[in-house]
């Protein structure tokens, strides 16, 4: 049995009257050991990233604070610990990595001075051999070139590249417990099996014991040693990573697990051979560019992209981030003008349209969006929000409403709903309204861009059901961007891989699950998290 | 919006600034009934000092204190709110405008409002009186013209800001026309911002009305507190009551609408709540 080297007991942290419950987590014991990696997982309001800033003392205070509990390390107790003891521990003891790299690097600061900064705050080294301990560790965390990375401020590293710069601060200390909030969320899966793999590597290398927040299921199949399962602050099930993912005793455990998207192609289906609906040939957009002065940078988002869309098909475009697959999806709604290349729906060039040519064209192509706290007007109830599009093309407000209830129906809210705002309402909740406003203009082509990705993985099932059932109910026709391969392979019949600016493979869905061509295809299936453990359970 | 008045509700110093503005409002209803005289009126013996008869004395020429004041305050809102009202209005336009269109029209509505920041507020406004002649319209045509400027950058910030939101685009993606977005879309969500900036702007309008008049290029047929501190101010040391008293009235006046404003600001911008 390897040493305790953090062991929570009876920790809750309680939140501010009016908040949603009383406690945001109450009584969670836990033990943290040395060389094992610890995922605490759970959905959105769980808790999780409140234990972990709990026990490096950083809760939002005043309101949120430790309640009563221990947190047990090294033989004192943190939740008690003065603040001026806790800055002696973060960092040099417990290590910590964020979720955006981006915002937890100072800017204007060289990644070289940021981690010297380290050293020169907890250790009395001298110049010569901090500047020796700061390229170690950035040598041990397999970045190119370390004399270029010191140089080098955040912006201009990816962010694959930061967030091994943000780990090699963390061990800089070589601390005894590292604590990762949802590292790899930000970044693509490609860099996302880099990073969980390197952290998996420096924590055998070095004995550290490291919490691991996470929301995915595949990620904690990749990394954890031991699983913690939050829910709505209670801690359901604790125990080995292969008891609790082989054998989840509690029920919320199975929901979730059964909830994460598989890994498995649909079966297969006849091929479609309806007539294209959506043809983009050769689609180009640059950004950027033609500044005031000239010589501004200049992005190409699409280097002359094709692709074609059948009536009543489902086509997937997936890629990373940066691979245009989001631009492709706004230069076919025309919310972006493009600058070569056509567009047809049903035959007819829309590229060029002016705003007036455009207007019977929004009817029949509806896009939904990412983001569901951000893609609904604050200010307008759910009816007007659906309500809007029809009253826009010319429906009697009275019998718009009186559609936008029924369709209330269709996408599963309840009728009440019509009168609240949308801050009242969950983020799925809110992608259903998204989903209702887009049909409510019966459109033939539906663009959905990343609808799910914002969801927890319970909540992403469920809109991906209803999704699927509207689109066969509706014979629409999709367009379903992704960066999810899993998601991908459930909702689509075709799947289309993009990479900068690019399709580098257009196959169905089964073919190209057991059958891919490109280099590229292949490096994303391997990257996907958890894929080995859902193998081994599919087969 | 209702949230909000709740929050304003709580902050006892905008509580403070609304029972001020709400004294001023009822002084100004009644003044007709209280004092149905002329302002300008010889009422009484001059430099008389307050007493039983004139509560706050008579200036120079034997006119009630009291009654000017009062008067006063009708002419420092009508100037304040008109003049907030028509900059907010001329300065929401052309924010918008550049925030919306961007591009091109942004560059050259931003370089015309800089233009009118960069000259110094107050010798701009009596340029403008002094053009115009002086009278309440010049006034409040002068003190706008001095005021847009901080509500075209303010809306021009929060226009750029939104349009880049899915909302927008949502909509647009069903096909409305720019007049719906601007107007059902993006002018209610920074309306708030609006409210509270142009709160504060009235009481530097108030202040502005009142060095106009001091200098003589207010309304000369209307009664304002500039124009009773600039006729009092000769006899400041044996007669301190004509001075005092509007400057105690304009101190309270723009006091309290700046505690709104504030109050307004973190009732409504949520964002600034957590401090």
């Amino acid at each position: 049995m390897n040493e305790t080297v953090l062991q929570l007991e009876e920790l809750t942290i309680a939140l501010p009257p009016g908040a949603d419950r009383a406690n945001a987590v109450s009584d969670i014991d836990l033990t943290l050991r040395a060389g094992k990696v610890t995922c605490l997982i759970g959905e959105s309001g769980s808790g999780k990233s409140l234990v972990a800033r709990a026990i490096l003392g950083l809760l939002p205070g005043p309101h949120v604070r430790i309640g009563s509990g221990r947190i047990l390390f090294e033989g004192q107790d943190l939740a008690h610990a003065p603040q001026d003891k806790m800055r002696g521990i973060r960092g040099a003891k417990i290590g910590m990595i964020f979720q955006e790299p981006m915002t937890a690097l100072n800017p204007l600061h060289t990644i070289g001075r940021q981690l010297d900064e380290v050293l020169r705050i907890h250790t009395s080294l001298g110049k010569a051999a901090r500047r020796a301990r700061v390229c170690e560790v950035i040598d041990s965390v397999h970045l190119p070139e370390p004399v270029r990375i010191i140089g080098s401020y955040p912006h201009q590293l990816s962010g694959g590249q930061r967030q091994r710069a943000m780990i090699a601060m963390a061990l800089l200390l070589k601390p005894r417990l590292l604590i990762a909030d949802e590292p790899t969320t930000a970044l693509d899966v490609t860099t996302q099996a880099q990073i969980l793999y390197l952290i998996r590597e420096l924590q055998r290398e070095h004995g550290t014991s490291v919490l691991f927040i996470t929301h995915d299921f595949g990620v904690v199949a990749d990394v954890a040693d031991e699983v913690a399962v939050l829910r709505r602050g209670t801690l359901v099930e604790r125990g080995t990573a292969a008891a609790v993912l082989g054998a989840p005793s509690h029920s919320y455990t199975r929901a979730l697990i059964a909830a994460v998207p598989k890994l498995m192609p649909p079966a297969a289906q006849v091929a479609n051979t309806q007539p294209f609906i959506v043809q983009a040939r050769d689609v180009a957009k640059t950004y950027g560019g033609r500044g005031l002065f000239g010589g501004r940078r200049v992005t190409q988002a699409l280097a002359g992209v094709t692709v074609e869309l059948r009536r009543g098909e489902t086509l997937g475009l997936v890629g990373e981030s940066g691979s245009g697959k989001s631009t492709l999806a706004r230069a076919i709604t025309r919310l972006m003008p493009i600058d070569g290349g056509e567009i047809r729906l049903g035959g007819e060039d829309i590229a060029q349209f002016s705003r007036r040519q455009l207007r019977p064209i929004r009817k029949r192509v509806q896009m939904v969006f990412q983001d569901p706290y951000a893609s609904l007007d604050p200010r307008q109830r759910i009816i007007d929000i659906i309500a809007e599009g029809p009253i826009i093309h010319g429906t009697p407000p009275a019998k718009a409403r009186e559609e936008a209830q029924a369709l209330l129906d269709l996408v599963g809210l309840d009728r009440s709903a019509a009168r609240r705002f949308p801050h009242e309402f969950s983020g799925g909740q809110r992608q259903r309204i998204g989903i209702a406003r887009a049909l409510a203009l019966h459109p033939e082509v539906l663009v959905a861009d990343e609808p799910v990705s914002a969801l927890d993985v319970s909540v992403q099932a469920r809109v991906l059901t209803l999704l699927a059932d509207i689109k066969a109910r509706l014979h629409l026709s999709m367009l379903f961007v992704t960066h999810d391969l899993r998601v991908a392979l459930q909702i689509c019949d075709r799947i289309a891989v993009m990479k900068q600016g690019e399709v580098v493979e257009v196959a169905p869905t089964a073919e190209i699950f057991f059958n891919p061509q490109h280099s590229y295809t292949k490096a994303l299936f391997a990257a996907v998290p958890g894929g080995n453990w859902q193998n081994r359970k599919a087969s | 919006m209702r949230a909000g008045l709740t929050r304003f509700a709580r902050n006892r110093m905008a509580l403070f600034g609304a029972a001020v503005l709400l004294c001023l409002l009822v002084l100004v209803a009644l003044t007709p009934v209280i004092y149905p005289d002329d302002p300008f009126k010889l009422v009484g013996p001059a430099l008389q000092p307050p007493g039983a008869r004139f509560w706050l004395g008579t200036d120079t020429l034997g006119r009630d204190v009291a009654a000017e004041i009062a008067y006063g305050a009708r002419t420092s809102l009508i100037i304040g709110v008109g003049a907030t009202l028509a900059a907010i209005i001329f300065g929401a336009a052309i924010g918008g405008l550049a925030g919306y269109y961007r591009g091109k029209t942004e560059t050259a509505l931003m370089r015309i409002t800089e233009f009118f920041q960069t000259i110094p507020a107050f010798i701009f406004a009596l340029l403008i009186v002094a053009i115009l002649s002086p009278s309440v319209k010049s006034e409040i045509i002068a003190i706008a013209a001095v005021s847009w400027p901080s509500i075209a950058r303010l809306v021009r910030g929060e226009f750029a800001a939104l349009g880049g939101r899915e909302f927008v685009q949502a909509c647009a993606g069903l096909g409305a026309s720019d007049t719906r977005i601007i107007f059902r879309h993006m002018l209610p969500n920074c309306a708030s911002s609006i409210i509270a900036v142009g709160s504060l702007l009235i009481g530097t309008a108030i202040l502005l009305e009142a060095g106009l008049a001091f200098l003589g290029l207010g309304d000369p047929n209307i009664m304002s507190w500039g124009l009773i501190i600039s006729a009092g101010r000769a006899v400041l040391r044996s007669a301190w009551w004509i001075c005092t008293f509007p400057g105690i009235a304009i101190l309270l006046t723009v006091l309290g609408i700046n505690l709104i404003g504030d109050g307004l600001n973190e009732a409504l911008n949520p964002r600034l709540r957590e401090r």
